[in-house]
């Protein structure tokens, strides 16, 4: 069991080690982004499959109900990770979009055509 | 009453430690339950929950699409991902894809989903339904879905439509 635990554990730091790298390594604002939604959901997605299996273990070998609680937390921490990650990217990207950053060595930006197309302000 | 029942029983679940649930929680969660129910009432005036989503063959749909498709896009986008930090081999751009979904919870499962999955993230939706996708790495200016988001077009359109 502490076999399993400990790969997850690894994959886990593994990929938020990486998110946090590709901060250095993305030239703008949106690149990052998917270094940091990407790679830190599915890391933390494995610290948390850690935590349910080591509290599967014990609740098995143990009995005792505090284990299933951990079992609980970490599944729903899980779940609203995955929505509240993504949504938070996209508001991110949105609005440093209207707020006039565009993407950088970019070949094709059609949001930025639809504005000018629109009339909006060039920028 | 939905959300008020979802949420008194999500504020138990967090709190419940193994025990029986003392009073005083069961009286806090009636209080928040209440504000949250009052406060979506004064926000979305007028908006009904469709009861479609209770039918337990889309519940059963949406898992095997979370633990199927999803799952295996999530594994890709992450080592794709990974990849690219290491070796800063990108080429980013916005794509513009129109998949012609009308409903805002389908929408709303696409984007997450495009966001979350291979090399895209979703800047922005506008009024035709159109989605603009900030893409890692360009391959085509003007692709398809397929191209983009494989298969999950046709789930958000099975599951939510």
């Amino acid at each position: 069991m502490f076999l399993i635990v400990g790969i997850f554990i690894i994959i886990g730091l593994g990929f938020n080690l990486l998110g946090a790298f590709s901060l250095y390594r993305f030239p703008d604002v949106y690149t990052r982004l998917h270094g940091a939604t990407k790679c830190t959901t599915f890391g933390t997605l494995f610290t948390m499959f850690a935590v349910v299996a080591y509290s599967l273990g014990r609740l098995v070998s143990t009995g005792e109900a505090r284990f299933a609680v951990f079992i609980i937390h970490g599944a729903v921490a899980a779940l609203v990770l995955l929505i509240t990650n993504a949504t938070g990217a996209h508001a991110i990207a949105r609005a440093a979009h209207r707020s006039g950053t565009l993407p950088a060595r970019a070949v094709v930006d059609r949001l930025e055509e639809k504005e000018e197309a629109k009339g909006g302000t060039p920028r | 009453m939905f959300i008020f029942v979802v949420s008194f029983l999500m504020y138990l679940l967090l709190v419940w430690s193994g025990g029986a649930i003392p009073l005083i929680e069961v009286l806090i969660a009636l209080i928040l339950a209440s504000v949250v129910t009052v406060a979506f009432r004064s926000w979305h005036r007028g908006r009904k929950i469709s009861t479609r989503g209770l039918d337990p063959k889309r519940w059963f749909g949406f898992f095997h699409y979370l633990f199927g498709p999803f799952a295996v896009g999530l594994a890709k986008a992450n080592i794709d991902v990974a990849k690219r930090v290491i070796t800063g081999n990108i080429r980013p751009g916005i794509v513009k894809v129109n998949p012609g979904l009308t409903n805002d919870v389908a929408k709303t499962l696409l984007a997450d989903s495009i966001t979350l999955t291979p090399g895209t993230l979703t800047v922005d939706i506008d009024e035709e339904g159109s989605f603009y996708i900030h893409w890692i790495y360009v391959e085509d200016e003007n692709p398809t879905e397929e191209q983009l988001y494989g298969s999950f077009g046709h789930w958000a359109r099975r599951l939510a439509e």
